[in-house]
């Protein structure tokens, strides 16, 4: 009787033992980190390193080829840093819809009962997939886009002019006037203007992001047991029809989670627009970098940008994904 | 074709500085303490960071080894430090990577057409400490013979390529911007990029310095169609470099490659080293040239380097004169004018401190 109630010692104590265990590997990690921190600290000081952020106010002086928002020489590297997250904005939004369109066309094109569409879009994923990105944009900048004739020999339709510096748009200018590309100095000019440099980086990014999506979106339609397309075929709906209608529904479940992953990976290959010249996030960084040498605030800048941008298209596609789940009645 | 390791280079930076221990806190007392001496000592072997693929600078020959002024630098260093001008590793950098390389410990030293500049100069900026420089340039333009251009206002509303990370890309924008022309930049990670763009005829011009562009053009398939403005846009005092924070690296740097300025001005070449150091050794009263040859005095002690590391870079290399001749002189396929870059005694900006 007095054995059961003698006080167990602590070292024994399994209520007591994990937290001791707990604490002494939490303390150990905190020490170790402490100790990098100020190791780190220390040793920036010493090579004149330590983060500050005042450069960011100084003048770029480098200029950008192009920019949504407006940019000179004598505006400050937060600005500059500003037109290249922009530009790498625009290219990652119009990648995300481009590849998206492109995945799921060829994704359900391999469900097609034609069979030289199914082999196409077999072909796409398999060629596309396999080759590295970079080399792909390369391909696309020097041997497609640089390919194509410059000046009096571009190819021209009304209000459209395709040439090696870019495609050109008739829009509406200064107020309401409808205005044509024109050739001025042997340089086009036209209200609206998609550098060949963005084009070749957006054609290498959906067609290589729209090969991963093609088979995300394979494989949600897979995923749909084949009762629901004979019940549907029994209701007498077209291939399209009951792809629409009854299958996609289904199969987005499986998909949209895939998808979310390839669109973080599209966001994070929009970084290798420096290999075709356009101006993205990096390559104003990099000159940033250079020209500043305050190596370590322009990276951390750069990490946490694609950091936020990236957690942004989690957190929207987990809202897309709430969406799409079965909800029960 | 470098996917994306530059992403990469911030956090070896960051391991670096919080995982570098205090080896040099208390580098102190007599003799020459040099940490990046010892460690090239250690390892027996000079790493050093090049362009690789500038003809007449640095650039990697088809039977694998470097030739040209950069590559030349580079061995004579070895030669001063470790007796041995083989004993170099080069390591191919592109405009971008060049500083994180050496503030990062990758590179002992860069000599890589690298323009010494304030910021780069100063432990506010970049904090490099840079050598005597071996080659004073000038920014140019080149465009095709065909496209007309004759000068910077005839490329108004055009596209000009440029290596992304140089001073080339801020000294366009100032020139633009003085003369209120309207231009687009096109820039570029790699040399290679930006010369396959203009050759592709995506810009009408390419602008980097003078020599850059003379070596470019003679790989071109057809270097006459090509040709270079008569405009100097900037200048470019291209010089070899290494970090901060090693000021008996740095010295060693900078007196070897003052060494090869010297050995032309006393007429000593690679073929008559050995003959210059028996004269020498026979004549006790030639001081100077005993002096220099490390015969007398402890000038290669002070230094930290080997008592006779004069003769044995001078073996090596030859002479600023020589080393000039063979790889970007008219006797190369460059063929560029001493011009800036001759000897003070004939003019040029070529010019030692007393080896005293």
């Amino acid at each position: 009787m007095s054995r059961s109630l003698e006080r167990i010692p602590w070292w024994r104590d399994r209520r007591v033992l994990p937290w001791i265990v707990q604490g002494v590997v939490g303390l150990t990690l905190l020490l170790v980190i402490a100790l990098l921190l100020g190791n780190l600290v220390r040793n920036l000081t010493a090579a004149g390193l330590l983060l500050s952020w005042r450069w960011l106010g100084q003048p770029a002086s480098f200029d950008v080829a192009e920019s949504l928002v407006p940019f000179d020489a004598s505006m400050p590297y937060w600005r500059a840093l500003l037109v290249g997250l922009v530009n790498s904005l625009r290219a990652i939004l119009v990648g995300l819809v481009g590849a998206t369109l492109l995945g799921t066309a060829m994704g359900m094109a391999s469900f097609s009962g034609n069979g030289l569409l199914r082999r196409l879009a077999r072909g796409y994923v398999e060629v596309i997939r396999n080759i590295p990105l970079l080399l792909q944009l390369l391909f696309w900048y020097f041997v497609v886009f640089l390919a194509l004739p410059n000046g009096t020999a571009a190819f021209q339709l009304p209000g459209i002019v395709l040439s090696k510096s870019g495609l050109y748009l008739a829009w509406f200018s200064q107020g309401f006037s409808w205005q044509g590309p024109e050739l001025v100095n042997e340089v086009w000019r036209a209200p609206l203007r998609l550098s060949v440099e963005f084009s070749a980086l957006l054609t290498g990014l959906i067609t290589y992001t729209g090969a991963f999506v093609a088979e995300v979106v394979r494989g949600g339609i897979a995923s749909v047991p084949k009762g629901q397309w004979e019940a549907a075929t029994s209701l007498g709906l077209h291939w399209s029809a009951s792809m629409r209608s009854v299958v996609l529904p289904q199969a987005l479940r499986v998909i949209v989670p895939g998808l979310n992953s390839q669109y973080i990976s599209l966001a994070k290959n929009s970084s290798l627009a420096v290999a075709v010249g356009y101006v993205d996030l990096y390559s104003v960084s990099e000159t940033t970098l250079n020209q500043t040498g305050r190596a370590l605030e322009v990276f951390l800048l750069l990490l946490g940008s694609y950091l936020i941008i990236d957690l942004l298209i989690s957190a929207v596609m987990n809202g897309v994904n709430q969406l799409v789940q079965i909800r029960e009645r | 074709m470098r996917p994306s390791p530059r992403w990469l280079v911030a956090l070896p930076l960051l391991l670096a500085f919080a995982l570098g221990g205090c080896a040099d806190d208390g580098g102190s007392g007599g003799g020459v303490q040099s940490v990046k001496l010892s460690t090239i000592r250690g390892r027996d072997k000079l790493v050093c960071g090049v362009d690789g693929k500038l003809p007449g600078f640095s650039f990697l020959g088809p039977d694998g080894t470097y030739s040209g002024l950069d590559a030349d630098t580079c061995r004579a260093v070895a030669a001063a430090v470790l007796g041995d001008p083989a004993k170099v590793e080069y390591r191919d950098l592109n405009s971008s990577e060049r500083f994180a390389a050496l503030a990062s410990g990758e590179v002992d030293m860069l000599a890589r057409n690298t323009t010494l500049t304030l910021s780069r100069d100063s432990a506010g900026g970049n904090g490099i400490s840079f050598g005597p420089t071996t080659f004073y340039d000038g920014q140019g333009v080149m465009v095709p013979v065909a496209s007309g251009v004759q000068s910077l206002k005839d490329l108004d509303g055009k596209p000009i390529c440029v290596e992304s990370g140089t001073t080339t890309e801020l000294n366009l924008a100032d020139r633009m911007r003085e003369q209120s022309i309207d231009y687009t930049p096109l820039k570029f990670q790699t040399g290679d990029q930006t010369y396959a763009a203009y050759l592709g005829g995506r810009c009408v011009a390419v602008t980097s310095d003078r020599s850059q562009l003379a070596a470019k053009r003679s790989s071109f398939p057809k270097p006459d169609e090509h040709t270079l403005l008569p405009v100097v846009m900037s200048k470019e005092p291209l010089t070899p470099a290494s970090i901060n924070g090693d000021p008996a690296w740095a010295d060693a740097l900078r007196w070897t490659v003052y060494a090869l300025f010297q050995a032309e001005e006393l007429g000593i070449t690679q073929a008559n080293v050995a003959a210059k150091v028996a004269e020498a050794e026979a004549n006790t009263n030639q001081a100077d040239l005993r002096r220099f040859l490390g015969v007398e005095g402890d000038f290669g002690k002070q230094l930290g380097l080997p008592a006779d590391f004069v003769p044995k870079t001078i073996a090596a290399v030859g002479n600023y004169g020589e080393m000039f001749e063979r790889n970007v002189g008219t006797g190369s396929p460059l063929k560029l004018e001493r011009a800036e870059n001759r000897l003070w005694t004939e003019g040029g900006l070529i010019y030692s401190p007393p080896f005293r």
